[in-house]
């Protein structure tokens, strides 16, 4: 009769149990509070004033005069465009490289072992290095890349070509270190959403008549539609925050800045706090909308039922 | 499966594992040229990738010669660091997906959906607050200062990766051990410590990973003092202004390679298990 | 509607076991067909090469006639019903069964698949479940579902691939007549594999009872009970399954543990110079003399009954007995190729249940030699098998199926 009335008290054992729960995690949560909560609460709060390392008697308070300056600053929206353009570009050829690569794993017999060891390699190997490896490959007086292309095109490509003498030249060799080293990875994901789908399924649109395509396109996939959003989504934010590749390659030149290189050369070089902090939290704020257009508009349950 | 689709299936193994070895072999090639060779495509062959002359003069230049006040101490930064900040993720990580996975608490939720949005977090926005504070604290260029924001990025991870795993070890299998006779102790001794060791383990492969991959920190946190290997790059030279510095440069990064493709040849099968438990639902 | 045969059939897997080794096979246009065996026994292996999901090393698969060997699964026409069912789990019970429909872009209009897809569902009562997700569905409905995508596609044939074994046993009972019934009303060929010997007997027109990827028979449950024609179908056959008793030889009598049978006639002489041979007996075939009522020429014997189960309307009787240690041997081997669990040589007996033998009782039992099936240990073949009386009863059995199926029509003719 009393649980009826009032609410079940809770037993001596379940309310040691939470106190325990809480000793055991509240190291580990409260130091990823403290490493990213007050960065991002402090820059927040740097962001509001016009504040020069060198300068600091110089300190003001200006508001949201640094916010202003970012978006109406042409700098901005070009790196902005650069770090969009690396990511969709990137995200388009991982996904169908990523895809075609895990099915491979997938269904490979002989070596199957080989394939997935050899697979994890770019993916393991620091950034810096896969940066250096494809800068030096593609430049023309160190690199490989000219000599192969002028025997593959019977000497139709100028063996002197600069790859890094433009905007989309040099793109395109970012976009290539960034696809190779991280391609593994999304095929990795690719793969263990694929081995989630039943077998039987492909085996029972056959019988139904189904070609490859359709057992691809009508079975497959919708049945792996989460596996393939959360491995999006990691790439995506993780492609949004470029800093490496071009560092290394470029260090910016030929307009090919991205978000994290402006953030940084701000603070850094120039060590303007309240315009590098201004900047950061704006990059800050485009990864939430990232986020949150996954989680909301796609609906992908990253938690996967694990409370 | 027929045998003409296994065939196929090998033979397409092959442009994947070529275009994956490429870049490896590659910069491998580039470290062991001489440095004549290397703007000079008529001492190499195959389209000037691979030396005629092969040479380990890049490799005494990192270890004994001008580049090695550069690369040694930064080698040895990078392996303090990443093994300190490995170890002291794993721990705290371990205690909290054991409560995570084991116990009934409220609040489990947050601190999952916490490491998650800890795990997107563009790392740069840490660093202009973070040089700023660092500077005032006598943090910027030491190796603490480096530990600190390394858990930001091997904490998330961990705790995901091992939440995961955890909660695939039955853990009734403990109680059935002390009722055939086991104490607690020998309960955790012999049959929950070898089922959750594989797991921890793993993860600390991949936060070790992530440790030693990073950049942005380095770069931006330390000078000399603490500087990492993957920031010691980018501040090699040249012989002299008009060498460049890019066998040498190829040279440590062979060597900073090595430890990871070891790793990855031993513990091939567990990395990808731990890669992808922690992403996708299990 | 087709006929479909196998010639030949051999799956040989890399390592060069053949998991399925010259089967032959005639499954006529309408009949029900099922393969049976223990575990391993390659039966699914057989339908998988049938439907085109495995291929085939070696022989020929006609459909029809026409040989199929090298057809892809989809230009086969068949019809299949997995075991687990393979339920798109994306997709409503609706697109579910339209699924093999819509795959053709244009070849079925709207209308057309949505007419199809009711009737199948009203066929199936599952019209209420039509827009529901696979996730949200009982078994017996998933099961149900799975067979509505195979009415739709109007194929020449149905292959099911155990499709009750996930199902608990009452529900396995109205599903295995509901099968029944859709077979029968549609007129379509079917192979049904299982392992269960009751849905083998039940359910078939003819069952191709297999052991190590080797046919051993093919024939009606009836004559597969009455003929078998070896140690193994005979054991497989049958629950609880046929007792084997080891017997020696000596002139015309047959000594067997608890009593010794003369022997006449043909059986006199296929044993002579034999020096042991098993006896089988069925269960029911062993009756409490206590109670009359016995066969002329009936053998009569005691025998210590060791456990009794009552039933209601029936009880069995367990009586321990020694065996030969090479009849033992043999008889062990036979356990495990029929996936059996027997762990003494014993003897069950179906009794009535009126009998009142208690455990520790000295039992009155007695037997019939006529039902007596005696096998030759060395060759496990039957000795006592009649070819005429099993050709009589095939003969019967076609009779009867092709009776059923005009039926069958006959109504299907009325109710449209």
């Amino acid at each position: 009769m009393s649980t009826a009335v009032s609410k079940p008290l809770m037993s001596d054992r379940a309310r040691s149990e939470r106190s325990l729960g809480w000793r055991l995690a509240g190291p580990a949560f409260i130091i990823m509070l403290l490493v990213t909560l007050y960065p991002i609460a402090y820059a927040i709060y740097l962001s509001l004033f016009n504040y020069r390392l060198t300068d600091p008697t110089g300190r003001r308070f200006v508001w949201f005069q640094n916010y202003i300056t970012a978006l109406g600053d042409p700098l901005w929206w070009q790196a902005f465009g650069v770090t969009v353009f690396i990511t969709v570009v990137t995200l388009v050829f991982e996904l169908i490289l990523g895809m075609a690569i895990a099915m491979v794993m997938h269904k490979i017999v002989i070596p199957r072992r080989t394939l997935r060891t050899v697979v994890l390699i770019p993916y393991s190997i620091i950034t810096v290095v896969s940066a250096f490896s494809w800068k030096y490959a593609a430049q023309f007086d160190t690199g490989f890349f000219n000599h192969w292309l002028h025997t593959l095109t019977f000497g139709a490509f100028d063996l002197n070509f600069n790859w890094f003498g433009g905007t989309w030249t040099s793109l395109t060799v970012i976009c290539l270190s960034e696809i190779w080293k991280t391609t593994p990875f999304m095929s990795l994901l690719l793969l263990a959403g694929l081995a989630q789908v039943d077998s039987s399924l492909e085996e029972a649109a056959k019988v139904d008549g189904a070609t490859w395509w359709q057992r691809f396109t009508r079975v497959i996939l919708p049945n792996m539609k989460a596996a393939i959003m959360v491995a999006m989504l990691f790439r995506t934010l993780d492609a949004f925050r470029i800093f490496d590749n071009p560092y290394v390659m470029t260090g910016g030149a030929n307009r090919t800045t991205t978000l994290s290189m402006l953030v940084s050369n701000e603070t850094i070089n120039r060590v303007e706090i309240g315009m590098g902090s201004a900047l950061a939290v704006l990059l800050f704020v485009c990864v939430l909308i990232i986020a949150a257009i996954f989680v909301r508009g796609f609906k992908v349950d990253l938690t996967g039922g694990r409370k | 499966m027929s045998s003409r689709v296994k065939t196929w299936l090998g033979i397409a193994a092959i442009p994947i594992m070529v275009w994956t070895l490429i870049p490896i072999l590659w910069i491998v090639a580039t470290s062991l040229k001489p440095i004549p060779a290397l703007a000079d495509s008529t001492q190499n062959v195959f389209g000037n990738f691979w030396p005629k002359h092969p040479t380990w003069d890049n490799y005494s230049l990192i270890f004994t010669g001008g580049a090695r006040d550069l690369f040694v101490p930064a080698l040895w930064h990078s392996i303090i660091v990443s093994l300190v900040a490995t170890l002291i993720s794993v721990i705290l990580a371990t205690f909290c997906a054991y409560a995570i996975s084991r116990l009934n608490f409220p609040g489990k939720g947050v601190i999952l959906t916490t490491a998650l949005a800890v795990s997107f977090f563009p790392v740069i926005a840490m660093v202009t607050p973070l040089f700023n504070l660092w500077r005032q604290i006598g943090l910027f260029d030491t190796i603490p200062g480096l530990i600190i924001p390394y858990l930001a990025l091997t904490l998330p991870l961990s705790i995901w990766t091992l939440t995961a795993f955890f909660q695939q070890i039955p853990w009734e299998m403990e109680q059935a051990a002390q009722v055939d006779g086991a104490t607690s102790w020998q309960a955790f001794r012999k049959v929950i410590a070898p089922l959750a060791a594989p797991g921890v383990f793993t993860t600390a492969i991949i936060a070790f990973f992530t440790a030693w991959n990073d950049f942005v920190f380095s770069l931006n946190l330390t000078s000399e003092n603490a500087r990492t290997v993957p920031a010691a790059l980018t501040f090699f030279t040249g012989a002299s202004q008009f060498t460049q510095p890019t066998g040498a440069i190829c040279a440590a990064a062979v060597v900073v390679t090595i430890p990871v493709i070891i790793l990855v040849l031993l513990f091939q099968r567990r990395i990808v298990s731990g890669l992808t438990s922690g992403a996708v639902k299990g | 509607m087709s006929s479909i045969e196998l010639k030949n059939i051999v799956k040989r897997y890399g390592d060069g076991f053949p998991a399925v080794n010259d089967v032959s096979l005639d499954v006529a246009d309408g009949e029900f067909m099922i393969l049976v065996g223990p575990s391993g026994c390659g039966k699914s292996t057989l339908l998988r090469m049938v439907v085109g999901l495995e291929d085939i090393t070696d022989g020929d698969l006609l459909i029809d006639g026409r040989r199929v060997n090298e057809k892809a699964p989809r230009d086969r026409n068949l019809a299949m019903v997995f075991q687990n069912y393979a339920l798109y789990p994306h997709l409503t019970v609706f697109e579910n069964i339209a699924f093999p429909l819509r795959l053709n872009k244009g070849k079925h209009p709207e209308a057309e698949v949505r007419e199809k897809v009711n009737r199948a569902a009203g066929m199936l009562e599952l019209q209420e479940h039509l827009q529901r997700k696979p996730a949200n569905l009982s078994g017996g409905q998933r099961q149900r579902v799975a067979m509505g995508r195979a009415i739709v596609r109007d194929a020449d044939a149905f292959l099911f691939d155990e499709p009750l074994s996930n199902l608990d046993a009452k529900l396995r009972g109205q599903m295995r007549t509901e099968i029944a019934r859709m077979q029968r009303r549609l007129g379509i060929t079917t192979i049904y594999v299982t392992h269960d010997q009751t849905e083998a007997m039940t359910l078939g027109d003819r069952v191709a009872v297999l052991k190590k990827g080797v046919l051993q028979q093919c024939a009606s449950p009836r004559e597969l009970y009455e003929q078998p024609v070896n140690l193994f179908v005979a054991g497989f056959i049958g629950s609880p399954p046929m007792n084997f008793l080891p017997a020696k030889v000596e002139g015309s009598t047959l000594k067997l543990p608890f009593v010794d049978v003369p022997v006449t006639g043909d059986l006199a002489e296929k044993v002579a110079g034999k020096d042991l041979v098993i006896v089988g007996l069925r269960p029911e075939h062993l009756k409490d003399a206590s109670l009359g009522g016995l066969p002329a020429g009936a053998v009569r014997f005691t025998a210590t009954v060791d456990q009794t189960e009552w039933l209601g309307n029936e009880q069995y009787a367990y009586i321990p007995f020694e065996a030969d240690s090479a009849v033992s041997a043999k008889l062990a081997e036979l356990d495990r190729e029929t996936d059996g669990e027997r762990m003494r040589t014993q003897m069950v007996v179906n009794l009535d249940a009126r009998s009142r033998v208690l455990e520790g009782d000295e039992a009155q039992l007695a037997f019939d030699p006529a039902q007596m099936h005696v096998f030759d240990p060395s060759t496990n073949e039957c000795l006592t098998r009649d070819d005429e009386k099993a050709a009589a009863i095939a003969a019967d059995s076609e009779q009867q199926r092709q009776a059923a199926l005009r039926r069958a029509r006959e109504r299907e003719a009325v109710a449209s």
